[in-house]
């Protein structure tokens, strides 16, 4: 027999069936016996991706982070995308997909967030180090990532910082005078003339995440999870508005098309 | 136009350089109209046209469809097939068993990852020796920043990659074989071998990297064409397991995962205020 190997998981059989758990282990937690009431989604959350119980801080910074990712609200291109699947009927899982696929990029997704936390973790708290980033960013890997084209964790299209975002980073700063949100509030001047934009919620996501110990390929998930209940009930939302009432824009075929009228549509059609 | 003002022009209305459907009327695709001038196109043909803006000749159409072909295994074992034979089993629908299986597909050691880092690498380096550079020196310094060439080695087995004579035959006999990205894609792994990396053999990623690159495929452009490769491998996955008792694709005991995590310990908090706690145990 072929085992898989966890850190995470152990689940001990029930005494008349080796494929139902009768108790179930999240690193070394008794997940239902003990954990159930008295541990938050936060806790569970943090204990999956440190394999540690979070400490009250961690636990308040994560609730902070969930509730200021959780709805990017439909302006946002993962929200209108999980709409898009909503409004035409797809299942529910095709909502959640398009907004992990469209949330999933480095402008305001958790690609941008990945690499963020990188910078995070090249230039720690060293504005001189952050200061030479952006004058000189460094060249991404090859692979299938199309570059970011702005310093990631700022805002391209940006004037001043945002106030929730703002709130966010203030937040998340109050809990520990130590850290990288912290630093980030009291330098946020210097960082945003640097990087030549404001400061975006995926710059906050970044520090907040760092701050929480996770890698950057964990912070990427997470901020990708932390962001979908929004793109889910607006996705539901929009079903039952119904297709009508969404709109369906213009569109205006430009050179290298065949010149032509504008093709617009008032209306949802069989398109 | 930057900032807000950049925006602000662009609400409410797509532009687009590649196509509208004029609804009771026609559409047009990439400048042409689909039903009267793209009528007659085959699927790949009309792929390619949307992501190149160009045509390509019969012979080449045949080897890029042969592309898919060749690598088109109904093997639920693999990771990305083993996705769409669990939604299978599950019952989800087959569209979300395929775009997961087709997004799991962009892995890093195998499908689009290795396939767009070898088509970037040999025309990296074409330019390279074209430019008085040394083969050796480039696929060094590959293989001292990343550990590995991208094209050269699979993740479960080291052997000759079965796909690669069929497909080279194939474009011999299409006149397709000779081309300098391809001849690079074999220098490569005749240069790796020489230095004592059998190991390292060429595999699908880097051969079919030089038929594309001389085809005239950019990277970015292999990277499109590859998006479908593995579906028609895929269906047949999840077909096979929706014809079995639900749940019966690799069901995995508890004893089935060997934990190695932190020993049993006790949650550190207490009960949260407001929770029932009358006989809430379920034991």
């Amino acid at each position: 027999m072929q085992y898989l190997q966890s850190r995470i998981a152990l689940e001990e059989p029930e005494p008349d069936n080796p494929f139902a758990a009768r108790a179930a282990y999240c690193s070394g937690y008794d997940v239902y016996g003990e954990m159930l009431g008295r541990a938050t989604w936060a806790d569970m959350t943090y204990l999956l991706f440190r394999g540690e119980a979070p400490s009250p801080a961690q636990a308040a910074a994560l609730d902070i982070l969930a509730v200021a990712l959780g709805n990017a609200g439909p302006r946002d291109s993962a929200v209108h995308a999980a709409m898009c699947a909503g409004v035409g009927g797809s299942v529910a899982a095709a909502s959640l997909m398009a907004a992990l696929a469209v949330g999933s990029g480095s402008l305001g997704g958790s690609r941008e967030v990945a690499l963020a936390m990188q910078a995070w973790r090249d230039c720690k708290t060293d504005l001189g180090a952050w200061q030479r980033r952006w004058a000189s960013p460094p060249r991404e890997p090859v692979g299938v990532w199309l570059p970011a084209e702005h310093p990631v964790g700022f805002d391209p299209h940006g004037v001043s910082t945002a106030t929730p975002i703002k709130q966010t980073l203030a937040r998340l700063a109050a809990l520990d005078p130590h850290s990288r949100c912290a630093w980030l509030l009291a330098h946020l001047v210097e960082m945003e003339r640097a990087a030549g934009h404001p400061l975006a919620m995926t710059g906050v996501a970044a520090a907040a995440l760092t701050d929480l110990g996770l890698s950057p390929a964990a912070g990427e998930m997470l901020y990708l999870l932390l962001r979908l209940p929004g793109a889910a009930a607006h996705a539901l939302e929009q079903a039952e508005v119904g297709h009508k009432r969404f709109p369906f824009y213009e569109l205006k075929l430009e050179e290298a098309a065949r010149p032509g009228p504008t093709a617009g549509a008032t209306e949802g059609g069989d398109t | 136009m930057k900032g807000p003002e950049l925006l602000r022009a662009c609400v409410g209305r797509i532009r687009s350089r590649v196509g509208a459907v004029f609804p009771t009327s026609h559409a047009i695709f990439r400048g042409k109209n689909l039903h009267a001038e793209l009528g007659d196109a085959g699927w790949l043909d009309l792929y390619l046209f949307g992501i190149t803006g160009r045509r390509f000749s019969a012979p080449q159409l045949r080897l890029l469809e042969a592309v898919w072909t060749y690598t088109s295994y109904p093997d639920s074992r693999i990771w990305n097939n083993r996705v769409a034979a669990l939604a299978g089993s599950t019952r989800s629908t087959g569209n979300l068993g395929m775009t997961a299986a087709l997004a799991v597909s962009e892995a890093r050691i195998y499908g689009q990852g290795p396939g767009y880092r070898a088509i970037e690498f040999l025309v990296r380096l074409r330019v390279h020796l074209d430019a008085g550079g040394a083969l050796g020196a480039m696929v060094d310094q590959e293989l001292a920043e990343r550990g590995s060439v991208a094209g050269y080695g699979r993740p479960v087995n080291s052997g000759k990659d079965e796909r690669i004579e069929p497909l080279l035959a194939l474009a011999r006999s299409l006149g397709l074989a000779d081309g300098p990205h391809l001849k690079l894609a074999f220098s490569v792994e005749e240069y790796l071998a020489a230095a004592g990396h059998r190991q390292l053999r060429m595999n699908y990623a880097a051969f079919i990297a030089g038929l594309s690159a001389d085809i005239g495929l950019s990277p970015r452009d292999h990277y499109y064409f590859l998006i479908p490769v593995f579906l028609a491998g895929m269906v047949p996955c999840y077909l096979d397991a929706t014809q079995r008792s639900e749940g019966s694709l690799l069901p995995l005991p508890c004893d089935g995962v060997a934990y190695v995590g932190p020993s049993k310990r006790t949650w550190p908090r207490p009960e949260r205020a407001g929770v029932n706690r009358s006989d809430a145990s379920g034991r």
